[in-house]
């Protein structure tokens, strides 16, 4: 009989006044008996709507009972069937859209806390176990994926597996893609990311880093190397800017600067050279996982004030509930319903303060969101010395210009059929690169679906 | 792992070092650059090339130690490895097919004006080279730059070499007496802006290097926008040539200059560098 209490076992965190001082990981992951505890709430129903909630399917209700028999190697091995990033998506899923979204015991109550419990299945699993190194057949074939993020690292695994013989080419010094330059430390430690890429490279993948493509190489120049089919898994780099008045004074930056510097660059630790600027009163624009991201860093690097301004309300919000959460715990002060208007800068042309307009919610938009409308006469100013632009991102230009027959739509991002072929052959694409931003999940769901299709293309071939 | 092959000291402060990145060799063109890190704590550091060997698989870079990561960079000697360079990055400059042209060198700048100078020798434009430094010890590249112009000028703030004087002022001299088609000019901010303002006057097409603050040199951070012409470029990707009657100096030099008390700040750890 499940335990029916209607709320999820906690999870420990690092309280909230001592974390926003420091990068260590926010969230303790769970103990073997509060896992146990937690894994008993489900009600291992049997029309699994949790398993159609994610986007790679996981055996959801299969794990959580080896979960809750203490059986946690065989839990991992269970997920780890269909996800290759556990413990990646057990922190940074947004499991009240997906898995948890379905849960039947949501409908009254909280929601088994599938998300925590992958978490502890994939940590225990790294610290306890041997990791088995499948037997692979090679077969003797060449794929090449271009970005190491999620979508291309997922590609690259299941292909290994399937016996190929798989070059990834990164543009940045490090693998990981928005998993290391995007989510910050205390989010998804660099630690674990690290870890998951060893697992790749023992099943023989190669990844090349300090690779361009498309300025040291071409995607054609890469098939006349002998790779049989390509991959592209290059993400959404692009940061967009609002186009506002005082835009390129002294200390606005984009989100991806602001991160990068302190993510992939490690800027917040003396002893790595990458400058960042310490600021005393930030604003943040945007209100998806980025911005909540870009606003907790600044608040750890020792701002006193930091703002999150988000154009509609709190339920419009693209973040994760649990990073909203967190902000609002973390002392992040929400100023919603308004939007910039302006960046006031004094005469070196350094940041004094951001003037906004209120907003009120109108009719909903295309994104079914209603739509906010500035309210005449509203403006106001909030003194800051700095202004990270959150505002969201788009695929990378570079490939598409310098790759012949690589169509793209309005948005810059790739043409796929539901292989994810894309419209020149051989050659597939997947994750932000042909969504335009999303998520880890999504991308992690689009490279497995590429590898399927790479392999039912080449084996046919 | 990259290896510096040779390594020479132009002057006190300016260091050419080549290194074998026999991938980025093949591909780059004048007017690009690459992204180093030294070792693993490393900044990412954009460097215009200096020169390459496509076959022999090397690029020359030309630095001035300033910083942190240029005075180390510094120490390293032949033989040595960095950990990372990445490019070819940015747009080869568009050198067009003109008939008379002026390449214009600031300081450290010569290093990049160098390929362009070669580079329109080699197509059998007529160059003149203009170089412009602060006295007569951090004169560099003059030989190299006779070699590929068809006059060369040499100025000195002090008069200590060469004419005394700013680089504009033998620019001026030249555009009134003859007809040119192109100036290219690489150096200090403030000597582009002066270049591009004497030359705009005669519609003169202008060209010049920007060099502005970024971290992935491929669109990403957008740390190097710059206006032109009243549009937000990215130097990395858009640049790092643009139209120089239409660049923004003065909203670029402020920005240049964010990381300045950070960077005084490195300096002080070169105890740690040196020791």
């Amino acid at each position: 009989m499940a335990d029916m209490s209607p709320v999820k076992n906690k999870m420990p965190e690092q309280e909230p006044l001592v974390r926003n001082k420091n990068f260590e990981e926010v969230a303790l992951g769970y103990t073997e008996e509060m896992a146990i505890a937690e894994a008993n709430r489900c009600l291992n129903c049997k029309n699994k709507p949790c398993v159609s909630g994610c986007p790679v399917n996981v055996k959801i209700p299969e794990f959580i009972s080896l979960v809750a028999k203490g059986d946690f190697k065989a839990a991992y091995e269970k997920i780890n069937e269909t996800n290759s990033l556990p413990a990646v998506c057990g922190r940074v899923c947004p499991q009240e859209r997906q898995c948890e979204g379905k849960c039947v015991r949501g409908i009254k109550g909280e929601s088994v806390a599938i998300g925590r419990l992958e978490r502890f299945v994939a940590d225990y699993y790294m610290n306890n176990c041997e990791a088995n190194v499948p037997q692979i057949k090679e077969n003797g074939k060449k794929v090449a994926v271009i970005g190491a993020g999620p979508a291309g690292l997922t590609c690259a695994g299941d292909l290994a597996k399937k016996g190929y013989k798989v070059t990834v080419f990164e543009a940045f010094h490090t693998p990981g893609g928005v998993l290391v330059y995007g989510i910050p430390e205390f989010r998804l430690p660099k630690k674990i990311v690290a870890d998951e890429i060893e697992g790749l490279k023992k099943l023989g993948v190669e990844i090349m880093t300090d690779m361009v493509i498309g300025k040291i190489l071409s995607i054609d120049e890469i098939i006349d190397m002998g790779y049989e089919a390509v991959f592209i898994g290059s993400g959404a780099g692009l940061p967009m800017f609002m186009g506002i008045e005082g835009e390129g004074s002294v200390g606005v930056y984009s989100a991806n600067e602001f991160l990068t510097r302190i993510n992939l660059m490690k800027a917040y630790l003396s002893d790595y050279a990458t400058p960042i600027k310490k600021s005393n009163s930030v604003a943040v624009v945007g209100g998806g996982n980025v911005a909540m991201d870009a606003a907790r860093c600044a608040k750890r690097l020792g701002a006193e004030h930091v703002y999150i301004i988000y154009r509609r309300g709190e339920e419009e919000m693209p973040a994760r509930k649990e990073e909203i959460h967190h902000a609002k715990e973390e002392e992040i002060e929400f100023k919603l319903l308004c939007n910039p208007t302006k960046i006031i800068s004094d005469e070196k042309g350094y940041v004094t303060a951001i003037e906004c307009i209120k907003m009120e919610l109108g009719e909903p938009d295309s994104s079914g969101r209603r739509r906010p409308v500035e309210v005449e006469g509203s403006e106001f100013t909030i003194p800051v010395d700095s202004v990270i632009m959150a505002l969201g991102t788009s695929p990378n230009p570079l490939l598409r210009i310098t790759t012949k027959g690589l169509e793209a739509n309005k948005k810059g991002c790739l043409v796929v059929d539901e292989n994810m072929q894309t419209t020149k052959q051989g050659v597939y694409a997947g994750g932000d690169a042909v969504t335009g931003a999303a998520t880890v999940i999504l991308a992690m769901g689009a490279g497995k679906t590429a590898a399927n299709s790479i392999d039912e293309y080449l084996k046919s071939k | 792992m990259f290896e510096i092959l040779e390594k020479k000291q132009l002057n006190e402060q300016v260091t050419a070092m080549t290194i074998s990145a026999p991938f980025v060799a093949k591909k780059v063109k004048p007017g690009q650059f690459v992204i180093i890190r030294i070792d693993e704590k490393g900044e990412r550091v954009p460097l215009t090339v200096a020169d390459f060997d496509s076959n022999k698989g090397t690029l020359t870079i030309i630095f001035q130690a300033v910083g942190f990561t240029t005075k180390k960079l510094a120490t390293l000697n032949k033989g040595d490895f960095i950990t990372d360079c990445v490019g070819p990055l940015g747009q080869p400059t568009e050198f067009k097919a003109p008939q008379k042209a002026i390449v214009i060198g600031g300081g450290v700048g010569c290093a990049i004006a160098y390929p362009q100078a070669k580079a329109l020798h080699n197509m059998g434009v007529d160059t003149t080279v203009i170089a412009g430094f602060r006295n007569r010890d951090i004169v560099i590249l003059e030989e190299e730059m006779r070699n590929v112009s068809d006059s060369y000028f040499v100025t000195t703030d002090d008069g200590s070499y060469g004419r005394k004087g700013f680089v504009t002022d033998v620019l001026k001299e030249l555009i009134e007496k003859d007809t040119y088609d192109l100036v290219i000019a690489i150096g200090p901010i403030p000597m582009m802006k002066f270049v591009s303002k004497a030359t705009e006057q005669q519609a003169i097409r202008t060209i010049v290097s920007l060099n502005p603050i970024m971290i992935d040199g491929t669109g990403m951070c957008g740390g190097c926008r710059v206006k032109v012409g009243g549009e937000v470029k990215f130097a990395c990707v858009d640049g790092p040539d643009f139209d120089g009657h239409q660049v923004d100096y003065d909203e670029l030099m402020r920005r240049n200059g964010l990381y300045r008390e950070e960077e005084a700040h490195a300096c002080r750890m070169e105890g740690v560098l040196n020791g």
